[in-house]
């Protein structure tokens, strides 16, 4: 056995382990705080398989972004647990329950030892286009060139999902802002790190998002690190959440989706049809969408975050 | 034993294990929870097909990882969007029961935090 | 001149990993949320500053140790912030007598 394949049985095994603590931790902080480690070591199995782009992905946005909302939904629900207890299914539907998951897990395991190698791929039409748009980066041609309807449609799921969040709010809070009305302390060290930290962050955001063309990076990405910079500031209440009737807010929102449809439709015109790129402008083209973009993602998580409005508007 | 087809494993064991937690757990929390740690697994199920599917040049077919992203960012916002809706609900009602027959209580005074 | 830069790098990542298990030992057998926290941060910087150490000689050129430098700078300041807001809501909800 080679090192590296004790390494991956290792990180096998850990990740295991902590998804397991994950699901019988007795309380919601202690699962979440397994969540997030879990989500890290995750990243570590992706970069195994070959799937950086994956790997901060799931890094940032699967374990980093998940995590502050699963963990200020933690606290806010503590007291509701005690009450919840008394819900639990006896111990024989829960036999059950486990049988049924065993099934399907071992179904699955099945169908992963099965699989043909080498497996069908997509590869070789991925590398075609590719060489079309002048990107060095397969992953960022794929969802911006070759899969690009998907990548847009996803935008619009975004949206749909801050205007749901949006709209749950009391009929009193509506044009207001979330977030906490606690008082923090200027001089705490949250401040300090959040005023070192946001610089530094915003620099790493838009470069990881440039150099994302061409290697392991992307809008995904490089828009989730600028999206935990704007909310480590807000955290730290050096800048207030805006209200959500601010129509620059608004703006940014909807930015990603709108350029992205506009320059779709425009393909009609000058290209070959809906979301195909003129020959030769591809790469400006697809960094100027991408632009756009990260900054709605980096608008968008921050309020998936934040939730619903908590306070009136001021008038 | 190749990364990928340990990978899978984990995968199906993850599946496995988030279905488990789904099903017992009763509060909505660890619902949500145990159906991150679902998504999550079936994604590396989709990130070991991406690694067999290694070709032209490629050490993994980027359909089946761009794929991935879109999906981690989907999962992302739903869990927001189910975290909203039980904050709502506990708001409201002032406990996390779904059934429909549970005794009312009146949501505490001020618990708009 | 590489034999000698690859015993540096493992004599420094295994003493960064030992101190990593002192601190995991402290986090397991120290009796109160405050001298875990000390036990954590103390032996975890430790560590990662002697692995880091050890990484420098296999980095790709200057940019490359550049970005490990940053690493453990980035690390260090998300660690030491953590650990005075763990220490500042541990004090709130149990002031010393």
């Amino acid at each position: 056995m080679t090192v590296l394949q004790a390494l991956d049985i290792g990180l096998a095994a850990l990740v295991l382990a902590v998804a397991g603590w994950t699901i019988v931790a007795r309380e919601a902080f202690a699962a979440v705080v397994g969540y997030v480690a879990y989500g890290l070591l995750l990243s570590l199995v992706w970069v195994r398989l070959f799937a950086v782009d994956v790997a901060l992905t799931e890094a940032a946005i699967g374990s980093g972004v998940t995590g502050v909302l699963l963990i200020s939904a933690a606290a806010r629900l503590r007291k509701t647990e005690a009450p919840a207890t008394d819900e639990r299914l006896g111990a024989p539907l829960r036999l059950l329950a486990g049988t049924v998951c065993a099934v399907v897990a071992a179904a699955l395991a099945a169908v992963v030892l099965l699989m043909p190698d080498p497996g069908s791929t997509l590869a070789p039409e991925a590398a075609q286009h590719l060489a079309e748009t002048g990107l060095g980066n397969p992953i960022t041609a794929v969802l911006i060139s070759y899969r690009a309807f998907d990548t847009m449609l996803e935008k619009v799921v975004l949206i749909l999902a801050v205007i749901g969040v949006w709209s749950l709010a009391p009929d009193r809070y509506w044009g207001g802002a979330p977030g906490p009305q606690r008082v923090a302390r200027h001089e705490g060290a949250l401040a300090f790190l959040a005023q070192l930290l946001a610089p530094l962050g915003i620099v790493v955001g838009v470069h990881i998002f440039w150099v994302g063309a061409d290697e392991p990076g992307g809008a995904f990405q490089g828009g989730a690190i600028l999206a935990a910079m704007w909310m480590i500031v807000m955290m730290a209440r050096l800048v207030e959440a805006p209200s959500i009737s601010a129509l620059w807010l608004r703006l940014t929102l909807v930015a990603g989706p709108v350029v992205f449809l506009a320059i779709g439709v425009l393909g009609f015109a000058v290209a070959s049809g809906f979301l195909t790129y003129p020959t030769g402008f591809a790469k400006p083209l697809i960094l100027f969408i991408e632009a756009f973009m990260t900054l709605s993602i980096a608008a968008t998580l921050p309020m998936l975050v934040m939730g619903p409005p908590s306070r009136p508007p001021r008038p | 034993m190749s990364t990928a087809i340990l990978a899978g494993l984990t995968g199906a064991a993850l599946i496995g294990l988030g279905l488990y937690g789904l099903i017992t757990h009763p509060h909505p929390l660890r619902k949500i929870l145990a159906f991150n740690l679902l998504g999550s697994g079936v994604f590396l199920i989709f990130g070991i097909i991406a690694r067999k599917g290694a070709a032209a040049g490629f050490a993994a077919d980027p359909v089946p990882q761009a794929m991935v992203i879109t999906g981690i960012v989907v999962a992302f916002s739903a869990t927001a969007l189910a975290v909203a809706l039980l904050l709502r609900l506990v708001q409201e009602t002032g406990r996390t029961t779904l059934r429909p027959d549970a005794p009312a209580k009146p949501p505490d005074a001020g618990a708009d935090a | 001149m590489s034999t000698i830069a690859d015993v540096f790098t493992v004599v420094a990542i295994c003493t960064g990993s030992f101190f990593f298990m002192a601190g995991t030992v402290g986090l397991l057998r120290f009796p109160d949320a405050l001298t875990r926290l000390h036990a954590l941060t103390k032996a975890d910087n430790l560590g990662l500053g002697l692995i880091v150490l050890g990484l420098l000689p296999q980095a790709d050129g200057m940019l490359g140790a550049l970005k490990l430098i940053a690493v453990w700078a980035l690390v260090q300041l998300a660690g030491a912030t953590v650990a005075q807001l763990i220490a500042h809501a541990l004090l709130r909800k149990r002031p010393p007598t």
